[in-house]
């Protein structure tokens, strides 16, 4: 059909057959999008892919822009970034929409992430799909990270201390390693040099890529939905999926929609509350980087703290890394470790709608911990938290095959 | 010259001291004071009132500016914003042999400041950010004489503070009164040995407007972002609508 549509635009006369006779524009549009048909029953969980590339988008533009007027270096980045702030025509607007995007690029990752879960996304044929999701996720943290590090604030520089440091814990290469990240004997000058580096060449070209990726093993596979049932299954005599429309004009409208409400949400973030009560934008971080004066508590980003909370939660620092990284990659092994034979969280029984509903509360519970200094009860509840949320991974081909389901329907549930 | 007043003044004092501590004591014994939570105590101020921040740049220029700097403020740019007219601005606030373009800096070297206070004064440009509102009206109102200062003052919002209780010439000469608590003092109340030239409820009025200026110093846009984002989100709201009718118009044949 691809082949037919191309032929079509190609002899199509004047200059739209010209370009198309050497470049497939209009086959490509088809075959993506106003051919490229969409289960018709998604719901909100399913705004949250669009939403991502917008906020990629949002951080891409302002990162040139910012870029434009932050001076890398020791000496001169604190002064920069206020000279943003102050000096530089909208350089705040550019600031806030840039630091709010950082936040609500996980926020909607995560709740992209979690959608995943709730449907069994991940499950065949969409295991690549769910690994390109998840190096997208592990490139973002890192993109996050030395991100968070280039203003040269005091919470900067320490949660680059800190973040470093946990190289450290690697036997036998793990001080030296530190060192060649650092590249120098503590966070310095060159740190700060390479970090920018990555973080407006290497890692946004590495996103990139990983987003062409996942995109195009989407459009292979083709979507769930929250029914988890295949639509191709079922199609109609010109071999269009019965359950399917167009994702152009339909979701192209819908995801618009999406797209107003969550700007709406951002805006509101942005020109009101920018800091978010020092969730989005630290205190700490508005005096300059200073390796005398320790910031009390060090906390990171809300979107790291329920991994930082598990790290904590280990008197042992090495055994508290590995731990943290185990709490990370766990996401990967999710199509291998569900063994039910529906994807659905609607036709499961509930065994893993509890471990599931567990789940999202230990991740919210250590996500809130992280954010309280280590000590005591924090440290306690942390332990406490931390079980489910292993639990919810290790345990997961017993209870997933356990599970009582329920019959699927034939068709997708769909109410107009 | 006003530090040399503030030197006779806080050395009368550290005489006068034992027999004002003798004389707390015995008042602690006849009626208990309330005792001053001071860590509740508000700025309450708003960056929108440009008479306040105008009454607040001349503080800072007057008591602050001495030590402090504003190193990412330009006069012009707090002249334009806090609506400081020209004449003014040359007038009152512009140090001789400054430009209007420049940034407010300070006169006293920092090399020198750091010999005389033990760390040279921050600037305080971003303090309301990094310390917020609250933090430094609390500092501002929280100064006591304690002879075993060098400075012969403390203050309770920053103990141990290397600033010297500077505004006691408006503020007054203030006492604290402790009550030890295991190892721990815990504060009670203030005492006013030497009045001020402000009453209690002006210099209250002196720190907010002063509070209110740093806390638009820290963020100068702040005002401008809030009216352009009442704006911006209407606009919004307008689009979310409209592509909401367009989405139903849309799925209006999807079955």
């Amino acid at each position: 059909m691809a082949n037919e549509a191309h032929s079509k635009a190609a002899s199509a006369p004047g200059l739209w057959g010209w370009i198309n006779k050497r470049l497939p524009v209009d086959a490509f549009w088809r075959s993506q999008a106003s051919e490229y048909y969409a289960p018709k029953n998604f719901n909100f969980w399913y705004f949250f892919g669009s939403l991502a590339l917008l906020v990629l988008v949002i951080q891409l533009v302002t990162g040139i822009f910012l870029a434009m007027f932050y001076k890398v270096g020791a000496t001169t980045a604190f002064g920069s970034v206020e000279f943003i702030m102050r000096e530089v025509d909208y350089g705040w607007l550019l600031r806030y929409l840039h630091s709010t995007g950082a936040s609500a690029f996980f926020l909607v990752i995560y709740l992209h992430m979690f959608r995943a879960m709730l449907y069994g996304s991940y499950k065949a044929p969409r295991e690549l799909l769910w690994l390109f999701g998840m190096f997208i996720y592990l490139t973002l943290m890192a993109e996050a990270f030395m991100g968070y590090v280039l203003p040269w604030g005091n919470m900067s520089f320490w949660a680059a201390q800190v973040i470093i440091n946990l190289f450290g814990t690697i036997p036998v290469a793990g001080p030296a390693l530190v060192e060649w990240i650092r590249g120098d004997y503590g966070i310095a000058d060159a740190t700060l040099n390479r970090f920018f580096s990555l973080h407006v060449v290497a890692l946004p070209l590495v996103l990139l890529l990983l987003v062409a990726l996942h995109l195009v093993a989407l459009h292979e596979v083709g979507s769930n939905n929250p029914d988890g049932i295949e639509i191709k299954e079922k199609k109609n005599a010109k071999g269009q999926p019965l359950d399917g429309i167009p994702f152009h004009p339909y979701y192209t409208v819908k995801d618009l929609l999406g797209a107003g409400v969550f700007l709406t949400l951002f805006a509101i973030v942005v020109f009101f509350v920018p800091t978010l009560s020092d969730l989005f934008l630290e205190k700490a971080n508005f005096e300059p980087a200073n390796p005398l004066s320790t910031p009390d508590p060090i906390s990171p980003s809300w979107y790291f703290t329920p991994y930082y909370a598990i790290l904590r939660s280990v008197p042992d620092k090495a055994t508290g890394a590995l731990l943290m990284l185990v709490a990370v990659m766990a996401f990967f092994f999710l199509p291998w470790l569900d063994r039910s034979p529906v994807r659905s969280i609607r036709y499961r029984g509930w065994i893993y709608r509890a471990f599931l509903a567990l789940f999202a509360l230990s991740f919210l519970g250590l996500m809130y911990l992280g954010l309280q200094p280590a000590q005591g009860i924090y440290v306690t509840l942390s332990r406490i938290f931390a079980v489910p949320y292993f639990a919810f991974f290790l345990l997961m081909p017993i209870y997933s095959r356990m599970d009582r389901v329920k019959p699927l329907p034939d068709r997708v549930t769909f109410h107009a | 010259m006003r530090k040399s007043a503030i030197a006779i003044l806080v050395l009368s004092l550290g005489a006068a001291l034992p027999a004002l501590v003798a004389a707390a004591a015995a008042e602690e014994g006849a009626a208990a004071p309330e005792v001053v939570h001071w860590e509740s105590w508000r700025a309450g101020n708003t960056v929108t009132d440009l008479a306040s921040l105008q009454r607040g740049a001349h503080n800072f220029m007057s008591y602050c500016n001495g030590c402090h700097s504003l190193q990412y403020e330009r006069y012009q740019r707090m002249a334009d914003d806090l609506k400081i007219p020209t004449t003014v601005l040359e007038a009152q606030l512009l140090p001789p042999a400054s430009n209007h373009l420049d940034y407010i800096t300070s006169a006293m070297p920092s090399e020198d400041a750091a010999l005389w206070f033990g760390k040279a004064p921050p600037d305080l440009s971003l303090i309301a950010r990094s310390k917020g509102t609250d933090y430094i009206y609390q500092f501002l109102k929280t100064f006591y004489v304690d002879p075993t200062r060098g400075s012969g003052s403390n203050n309770l919002a920053y103990p141990n503070t290397a600033m010297p209780a500077v505004l006691s010439s408006l503020e007054g000469v203030k006492e604290a009164t402790f009550k030890t608590e295991g190892d721990e003092k815990v504060f009670q109340h203030f005492e006013s040995t030497v009045p001020g030239t402000l009453t209690s409820a002006q210099y209250d009025d002196f720190v907010r407007d002063t509070v209110n200026f740093l806390d638009y110093v820290g963020e100068p846009v702040q005002a401008a972002r809030r009216s352009m984002g009442k704006w911006v989100v209407a606009f919004l709201v307008l689009l979310t609508a409209l592509s909401w009718l367009l989405k139903k118009e849309y799925w209006k044949d999807v079955h």
